[in-house]
């Protein structure tokens, strides 16, 4: 005797939290039985393991159902074919859009897109994912981008918890920003994402007009044109040493590391201002954390700046542009300036 | 020209890409009703269009509209090539035609392709303009309601109820008509779609003539089903109950009336107050009786023309002990009995002389005399002998023969209701059925579809003379059913023999009131189980006591019916699903030779199936089965039978026996040792079951009961008929009655495996219950969530050397892991009740066998269930709807004085009566889902006649539908059970769909009538017809009915969809 065919239907689609977990990290059926086993359903329900083989068997032929219309947020709150309480719909959608943060981490700033989904395999053998898993997630990335490319933000009502997350991971794929290098391991995706977040907020156009909201995922070419400009802080030695002598007289005493920093100022003072500068090309562009990394966080890491240090020096190297008579791009230089201290004050650390 | 019909193509959404180039679609819509076609213009470049078309108006017939569904086919325009359809959606227009219902159809439809399933929706807006023609009726019957709920609809009260109506039509199936061998599998498909549509549409116009004539207005009850005969054609055919309702107007006045039936009780009389030119006819009436007409002409063509058939082949050796053809002489007891009943009858009799109608009793006598003839005509055609034995009980004789004559003269005193209005039911004799066999056979002129018509009518006249010879002039709870497989066919029919009030008849004449008179004054509440029949004549061998709740007439000692259980009926504890199955292998074989073989086989199987009942129900601790329904299915090599019905302990009836075991071989120690082990695990799960369902009765000292009814040992004389033409089991069950200890003889390893399969049932998980009728006897306390499912299993047999007992393993465990299955799913639901199980098996292939189950799980409460049962008389004494203190205290009057004191008891019973089976004091909304927040509005279904927790307020029409999907790529679409499941998912959205555009926000009395599954992996294709029905209707949630009247229906809020797409 064996089954052919074993199906339920119900008027309301029944969704089991459990098991949708266990279909989203990508287990199959066999392994998802396993699992309910050894959670104790049997002894709890007392029903047999063929029972949960069948049930399980039925919710992930639902959920494979369902997927096609996840894939479109939208489509799942008009369809017909299903009758889902709108809780639950929220609720498929939401967990259908969790990301785990490993996954993440490993293709922020790569395209999403197939090329990429060839190295999914190698990035389920590293964080121990499921390649099932990582697929969803990766598709969910693409849907993401797509949805953001479409300007239509709103579509994705309910938006998923996680969509600043998401926010964060289109734009960095959008920008291709290098996020692999060795170097910059130790960042995790929390770091990117605030970053993301500030950049978003402020040098995209969309901060500056808000009408053009759906050009928030790409950063201001106008503005980062502009950057060079800043170039002369560095460029003009008069600027730069008037700089270094007020940001030094404000800060001394103050600081654990003044002489140290009094040493490295014109080092840091050209990372930064070159970082700037250098933002016109596309390509410099994708290597903006490596350059902050390797201009800013490791000369103050190696000197072993503690991070009030950092602050307090931020805050006065960004302050004192003010007083100096010869620069006229104030507003540029803080609009750069304001985002910038944010994300190295989050990218200093061990 | 009585009819204008409008429709409005006004948006599509979610279309399928069709120009894979643009990734876009051109679509556009075509129109049709009858032979008239409309075209929308292109809307270009867009899988969401909006057409916005002007209103296509079409001058009909309205026979045209009854018969015709409209067609609406969405295309992709083809500059180059043919224009490709992507789907289309058949809308019944027929809610449209009566004033009541719905007056628009407007919403989104899903775009149904029966290759690809549902392809995106489409909004439709359909209206109807009937004219005032006062020809109207002549073709058509517009204006007649149908119903498949089949008890009186909540909203209507009925003033007459005509009795049975049935229609069959039938065409060639276009499956397997020559040109489908040149056509597409779609176009195969749509035809045979469309055509069903159509002659459906045709039956129910046709049945709704007939219910003009017969001077109703609604069928209730309707159920209509196909044959899929293959080669020789399609058959569709329908049965139902006509009636004459009553709107209750507005739902305020609503409430009233419907919960208080005494209202009703005193108002019907004079309603159809006989006039008085009746009574002078009344006792003409007897002569024109049809009875006459096809007594024994009829009959015996019957007979005659069996024969030259030769297909149903009863043997005449029927395996069971043919105890009741012996015709014991009568001896002392009888005296006895004759005594008690001359008794008795003084009784009625002094009390009906209080009756103003008491002169009418002279016609009854006329009546007699011709009913006396008619028993000369049973002797005459072999049915029994010894008629003098009616003389025993002159007086139930002459009640019946009362009822008869308002029954007689329609061919056939059937309902196919489950449930009555209060009084309607007097007694129940018993279950009735009737199987034959039938080989198909082309139909060769499809306008007269007459072989079909006569064995139905054959049929039908079985289960009338079987009704009869349960004392019974009618059947209620009628339904009939067919088994097809290849080129033989079973046609089954079934019902509950019953005496009905003939107060809620159309020719309620004088007498018919005299009877009511007596009739009110018997207690209704166990009135139902006493017997119809002659105890001193009965049919079969049965064990009768006095009623166990008014001590004043007989009850056998377990009732087996077909129908709900009545509302006013007190039960113990609570019930349960009782379930037999069985499988007889069976040698393949060819035309005749198989009709045989299947016909040989019928009997046994029927006989295992009521021994297996009984069994179990025993096992229960209970005494009466309701809603039973027996289902035998024919494969090539195989007969299934399963039998499904609610087990409950009816207080009326004697407390069952036990069930002890006796060994064949008594010397042998440690066989006796192992019967013994055998018998405490039965005695054990008795015990364990009565304290699982509550089955507490109340100790009743011997005093009260009085000495026993001394039994009549001299049987039947009138004799069930064995008839030749084809196969029943009438009363089979009832013989088990004998002993008051229900021996089982372990004789062989057949008979062990038998009580083995009785202790393998296992009983639901605590906090679960299920039975197969609307309502679960002794809960009350209904919460509103409810989930309906359909859940479909198919196993395959391993060929090698099937056995009977494995087969029936296989069988036993399929049931058993597929009820477990939907235990385990719907868990979260606890405590909760599955309530109308429905269990259907085909037997697709040789090896597979398919179980269909479509049930719906309501939660109920249980703190309140604990508060109602504060004591242990109530406790044990609930009544089956209602929890009433008043009622519940009216048990303890127990016997004799109860009846004078009351003078008019049943009234007085109704008066606090509701009529939906939810308490609404006891209804306590647990959470009502929130129906406006959601874009889609929530459509419920239920194959209940009634929601928890709801009123319905409308009545929107009919929904009968019928849907082919099939799939050239099985594989990819995840095997048979992903189709499946997809396809009835669809069918499930398609339902709820149209429900929504018609107003209505549930389906009540939904059932999935048909679901033939065939596959051919090999080729990778599969093909499913799915055929479902219900009524459409608005309900309000009792906890906003106090804050508005007056409901809006939810419809799909989504007006525009402006939403961008996205795709991926």
């Amino acid at each position: 005797m064996t089954s052919e065919l074993d199906i339920f239907v119900g008027n309301t689609t029944l969704i089991d939290e459990d098991v949708y977990r266990l279909w989203l990290d990508g287990y199959s059926v066999t392994d998802a039985v396993a699992l309910r086993v050894r959670s104790g359903i049997l002894e709890q329900t007392g029903a047999t393991a063929a029972v949960l083989q069948s049930d399980t068997m039925d919710h992930y032929r639902t959920f494979h159902m369902l997927e096609r219309l996840l894939h479109a947020p939208p489509k799942l709150l008009h369809q017909l074919i299903f009758q889902i309480p709108p809780s639950r719909q929220a609720l498929l959608i939401e967990r259908y859009y969790a990301f785990d943060e490993a996954f993440v981490r490993e293709v922020l700033g790569k395209k999403l897109s197939k090329g990429t989904k060839k190295d999914l395999d190698d990035i389920s053998t590293k964080t121990g994912i499921t390649l099932k898993s990582c697929r969803r997630q990766m598709e969910s990335c693409s849907v993401a981008q797509a949805g953001v490319q479409w300007r239509d933000l709103s579509s994705l009502q309910p938006p998923p918890p996680g969509f600043r997350d998401y926010a964060a991971i289109v734009f960095f794929a959008n920008n291709r920003f290098e996020t692999g290098k060795k170097k910059l391991q130790y960042l995790s995706f929390g770091d990117f994402a605030f970053c993301a977040e500030l950049m978003i907020q402020n040098w995209t156009l969309g901060a500056v007009d808000s009408q053009m909201d759906d050009m928030d995922m790409d950063l201001d070419k106008e503005f980062l044109q502009d950057l060079k400009e800043l170039k002369v802080l560095v460029a003009d030695k008069d600027l730069l040493d008037l700089h270094k002598s007020l940001v030094c007289t404000a800060l001394r005493g103050k600081l654990g590391v003044f002489s140290e920093m009094e040493a490295n100022f014109k080092n840091l003072s050209r990372g930064l201002v070159n970082v700037a500068a250098k933002l016109t090309h596309n390509k410099d562009v994708r290597d903006l954390f490596v350059d902050l990394v390797e201009k800013f966080v490791e000369p103050c890491r190696s000197d072993h700046w503690p991070l009030s240090d950092v602050r307090f020096f931020l805050n006065q190297y960004s302050a004192s542009v003010h007083s100096l008579d010869g620069f006229r791009h104030q507003a540029l230089w803080d609009r750069y300036m304001g985002t910038l201290r944010g994300c190295l004050l989050r990218l200093y650390h061990d | 020209m009585p009819g204008k019909l409008k429709v409005k193509i006004v948006a599509g959404r979610h279309l399928p890409v069709m120009d894979r180039a643009s990734d876009l679609t051109d679509a556009f819509v075509e129109v049709k009703f009858g032979n008239t076609t409309f075209k929308t213009d292109v809307y270009l470049k867009s899988l969401n269009p909006q057409w916005n078309s002007e209103w296509f108006k079409f001058e009909v017939d309205d026979e045209d509209l009854q018969d015709e569904p409209l067609q609406i086919t969405v295309l992709d325009h083809d500059t180059y090539s043919a224009n490709d359809a992507i789907g289309k959606v058949y809308i019944d227009i027929d809610p449209l035609l009566y004033s009541e219902a719905a007056t628009v159809i407007s919403g989104w439809f899903p775009i149904y392709d029966t290759i690809h399933g549902i392809r995106g929706e489409i909004n439709v807006v359909v209206k109807v303009d009937l004219f005032n023609d006062l020809n109207r009726f002549r073709q058509s019957s517009c204006g007649v309601k149908f119903f498949c709920t089949t008890s009186i609809p909540k909203c209507y009260r009925a003033v007459i109820i005509h009795g049975f109506v049935e229609e069959l039509v039938v065409n060639e199936d276009p499956e397997y008509q020559w040109i489908d061998r040149i056509r597409t599998p779609r176009a195969s498909n749509e035809a045979r779609q469309r055509l069903i549509s159509l002659m459906s549409g045709e039956l129910q116009r046709k049945i709704g003539l007939k219910v003009l004539e017969m001077r109703g207005n609604a069928v209730v009850g309707y159920l209509q089903c196909f044959d899929l005969e293959g080669e020789s054609g399609l058959v569709v055919r329908a049965i139902g109950t006509a009636c004459t309702l009553d709107k209750l107007s507005s739902p305020a006045a609503f409430l009233p009336a419907c919960n208080s039936p005494s209202k009703e009780m005193k108002e019907i009389p004079f309603n159809e107050d006989p006039n008085p030119n009746t009574h002078s006819s009344g006792p003409s009436t007897p002569l024109k009786n049809q009875t006459y007409s096809f007594s024994p002409s009829k009959s015996y063509s019957r007979q005659s023309s069996s024969s030259d058939t030769d297909l149903s082949l009863t043997p005449k050796t029927a395996p069971y002990p043919q105890g009741p053809r012996i015709y014991l002489c009568p001896s002392s007891p009888s005296l006895s009995c004759g005594s008690l009943h001359l008794k008795k009858s003084c009784l009625l009799l002094s009390e009906s002389s209080l009756t103003p109608h008491h002169s009418s009793l002279v016609s009854p006598v006329l009546r007699k005399s011709v009913s006396f003839s008619e028993e000369l005509f049973l002797a005459a055609s072999g049915m029994g002998s010894g008629s003098a034995g009616k003389e025993g009980g002159p007086f139930k004789a002459l009640l019946r023969q009362q009822t008869q004559s308002a029954l007689e003269q329609r061919e056939f005193p059937f309902f196919t209701l489950t449930a009555f209005p209060p009084g309607f039911l007097v007694h129940v004799g018993g279950v009735v059925s009737a199987r034959s066999v039938k080989l198909l056979d082309r139909i060769h002129n499809p306008d007269e579809p007459e072989t079909r018509d006569a064995w139905w009518a054959e049929i039908r006249q079985e289960i009338k003379s079987h009704a009869k010879a349960l004392g019974c002039h009618a059947v209620v709870g009628y339904s009939e059913s067919t088994s097809i497989c290849e080129e033989v066919c079973i046609l089954s029919a079934s019902g509950t023999a019953a005496v009905l009030n003939p107060r809620f008849l159309q020719d309620g004449t004088v007498e018919g009131c005299l009877e009511q008179r007596l009739e009110e004054n018997l207690p209704t509440r166990c009135g139902f189980c006493h017997i119809p029949y002659d105890e001193l004549n009965m049919p079969f061998p049965a064990h009768l006591t006095y009623c166990y709740n008014c001590r004043k007439q007989k009850v056998p000692d377990v009732l087996f019916t077909t129908i709900d259980l009545p509302t006013d009926a007190t039960v113990i504890g609570k019930g349960c699903l009782i379930q037999a199955r069985l499988c007889r292998l069976k040698k393949k074989a060819q035309a005749e030779a198989n009709a045989t073989a299947i016909s040989n086989l019928l009997p046994f199987m029927e006989y295992e199936v009521h021994t297996q009942l009984m069994n179990k129900l025993k096992l229960k601790g209970m005494n009466a089965l309701f809603g039973l329904r027996i289902q035998i299915t024919v494969g090539e090599n195989m007969l299934m039978g399963l039998a499904s019905a609610t087990g409950v302990y009816l207080a009326a009836l004697p407390t069952p026996g036990g069930i002890q075991i006796a060994g064949k071989t008594p010397n042998d120690g440690s066989y006796e040792q192992h019967i013994s082990h055998m018998q405490k695990k039965i005695n054990d799960t008795i015990a364990k079951n009565k304290e699982l369902y509550e089955i507490n009765p109340p100790e009743i000292s011997e005093e009260i009961i009085g000495s026993p009814i001394p039994e009549p040992r001299q049987r039947s004389r009138l004799l069930r008929s064995q008839s030749e033409s084809s196969d029943e089991v009438t009363e089979l069950d009832l013989s088990h009655g004998k002993k008051d200890a229900f021996v089982l003889e372990i004789d062989d390893t057949d008979a062990m495996e038998d009580v083995h399969s009785l202790l393998t049932d296992v009983p639901p998980p605590s906090g679960f219950y299920s039975c197969n009728t609307e309502i679960m006897p002794g809960i009350n306390n209904w919460t509103s969530e409810i989930q309906m499912f359909t859940s479909v299993r198919v196993i395959r047999l391993s060929s090698l050397n099937l056995t009977n007992q494995a087969l029936n393993k296989n069988f036993n465990d399929l049931c058993e892991n597929l009820l477990k299955s939907l235990y385990f799913k719907l868990r979260s639901m606890i405590p909760c009740c599955l309530c109308h199980v429905n269990f259907t098996v085909s037997l697709p292939e040789d090896e597979l066998i398919q179980v269909t189950v479509t049930a719906v799980a309501i939660t109920f409460d249980k703190n309140q269930a604990l508060q109602t049962t504060k004591t242990p008389v109530e406790k044990s004494l609930q009544r089956a709807s209602t929890d009433n203190e008043e009622l519940l205290q009216f048990p303890l009057e127990l016997c004799s004085d109860s009846l004078p004191s009351h003078p008019f008891p049943p009234a007085k019973a109704m008066t606090v009566e509701k009529a939906s089976p939810v308490g609404d004091g006891n209804f306590r909304n647990r959470s009502a889902p929130p129906c406006a927040n959601s874009t889609v509005g929530v459509v419920k279904m239920t194959p209940l006649s009634f929601i928890p927790g709801a009123k319905i307020t409308k009545y929107l029409g009919i929904i009968n539908m019928f849907f082919i999907r099939e799939t050239t790529s099985l594989r990819e679409e995840g095997g048979v059970s992903g189709f499946l499941h997809a396809f009835i998912a669809e069918v499930f959205a398609m339902v709820r769909a149209h429900v929504a555009a018609l107003g209505g926000n549930a389906v009540v009395s939904y059932i999935m009538k048909q679901c033939v599954f065939m596959e051919n992996p090999n080729k990778n294709q599969a093909q499913c017809l799915i055929n479902v029905s219900g009524d459409a209707v608005v309900f309000v949630r009792e906890s906003d009915l106090e804050v508005v009247s007056s409901q809006q229906p939810t419809t799909n809020c989504q007006s525009s969809c402006t939403e961008g797409e996205v795709t991926t």
